[in-house]
């Protein structure tokens, strides 16, 4: 009885101290445009590319750091984001496409 | 020798029309292709691997395209498929393209677009399934045929993004067209246009103005380029632009209200009347001359 109590005591405790869930970063490419166009995440966290459009779009960073690669109407690519910093991307096939991940220091 | 004495002209035919191109930059109707005269057939945007409303089976409409151009009584000296091979660079794409493609009775001759150039794989497959061993840089080349200089150019992959010739093409380009004689006639070949169609909508090369100042010394060029999925031309002095249409799906027309690039859907059984490939007629100087002599 004693180490049951003990156990329920540790596991409040521990979901006392973990940090509040926070919705999942996602991007849509819609209308041949990043929604939202900015967007901020944590170091660590990951984005979510959808490609909602009847067309091919890419994720690229100007940079070439990475890069989903060609996407059709659907399909989504997940990308985790280990350092911080402001890094431009674009779509390599309408390059009128811009956005921005910003990433933020961990708590 | 006069401007209207040129050797050579060019024809092209877009939907069952045919124009004639003079070297004053002149269009007009005309009759069919003569028989037995120099030709050759511009392909472009086929977009394999394409799975959308706009169309369900862009291997289909492709290979309906093949099969057009294989039946043409007179064989042309070579197709040209503008780009766009692809939709997304896949491996699987290419085969499929190539598969279809290898049976051209005609030699082909493949420029990429920014569709076929994607991610880091992109270029190498492309290369790989359509590379030119004579081609230069990127993969620009030309070449004389027919009493033509053809230039193809590559303006994708230039950089992060693509409408972009670059410095290292431009100056070959230079040195291509140096030294050769002002009645030359020049067909130059890319994917996305050399003149400004619709820049908000990625449909220019950014640096092609560069190109074209090169050209205007030329008594007779002809700009032929794809990536627009449609018919529009455009004269500027002796130079005439003209772009192609599709063999996947048609897009909307620069300028229409509410509009943006990519795939338009249209009624299904008018889809075949919206895509197409571009036949080109290398007329002799007696039609030509004849021709333009009606016209002055």
């Amino acid at each position: 009885m004693r180490t049951a109590l003990f156990g329920a005591a540790a596991l409040v405790a521990l979901l006392a101290a973990a940090p509040p869930s926070r919705p999942a970063a996602v991007v849509h490419i819609r209308d041949d445009a990043f929604v939202p166009a900015t967007i901020t995440v944590r170091a660590g966290e990951s984005v979510t590319f959808i490609n909602d459009d009847d067309d091919a779009h890419t994720a690229t960073a100007d940079n070439a750091s990475w890069d989903s690669e060609g996407l059709n109407q659907g399909q989504k690519w997940v990308h985790a984001f280990a350092k911080t910093g402001k890094i431009a991307y674009h779509c390599t096939v309408h390059p009128m496409m811009h956005g921005t991940i910003v990433v933020r220091s961990a708590p | 020798m006069k401007r209207r004495d040129f050797v050579h002209h060019v024809a092209w035919t877009g939907a069952g029309i045919v124009y004639v191109l003079g070297a004053e930059g002149v269009v007009r109707a005309t009759a069919a292709a003569t028989p037995g005269a120099f030709s050759f057939v511009q392909i472009s945007d086929s977009h394999i691997g394409y799975a959308g409303p706009a169309n369900d089976d862009v291997r289909a409409t492709l290979q309906k395209a093949v099969t057009a151009i294989n039946a043409m009584p007179a064989q042309p000296s070579f197709v040209i498929h503008t780009g766009d091979v692809t939709h997304l660079s896949k491996a699987a794409e290419f085969d499929d393209a190539r598969a279809i493609l290898s049976t051209l009775r005609a030699p082909l001759i493949t420029l990429p677009g920014e569709h076929d150039v994607i991610g880091a794989e992109g270029p190498k497959r492309f290369a790989a399934a359509f590379g030119r061993k004579d081609a230069a840089g990127r993969g620009w080349s030309s070449w004389d045929q027919g009493g033509i200089h053809f230039v193809a150019l590559i303006n994708v992959g230039e950089g992060e993004t693509m409408g972009m010739l670059g410095d290292e093409q431009l100056a070959w380009l230079q040195h291509d067209l140096a030294g050769r004689k002002a009645e030359t006639p020049l067909v130059v070949f890319g994917h996305v246009p050399l003149f400004a169609v619709a820049p908000e909508w990625g449909w220019t090369t950014t640096d092609g103005t560069k190109a074209i100042a090169m050209l205007r010394r030329f008594n007779a060029v002809t700009v032929l380029n794809g990536h627009i999925h449609q018919v529009v031309e455009q004269t500027d002095g002796a130079i005439r632009f003209g772009t192609a249409r599709s063999t996947a799906f048609p897009q909307a027309a620069p300028g229409t209200p509410g509009a943006k690039p990519g795939p338009m859907k249209v009624a299904p059984d008018s889809l075949l009347g919206v895509l197409g490939y571009r036949t080109v007629q290398i007329e002799g100087a007696g039609a030509w001359r004849e021709r333009t002599l009606a016209q002055s």
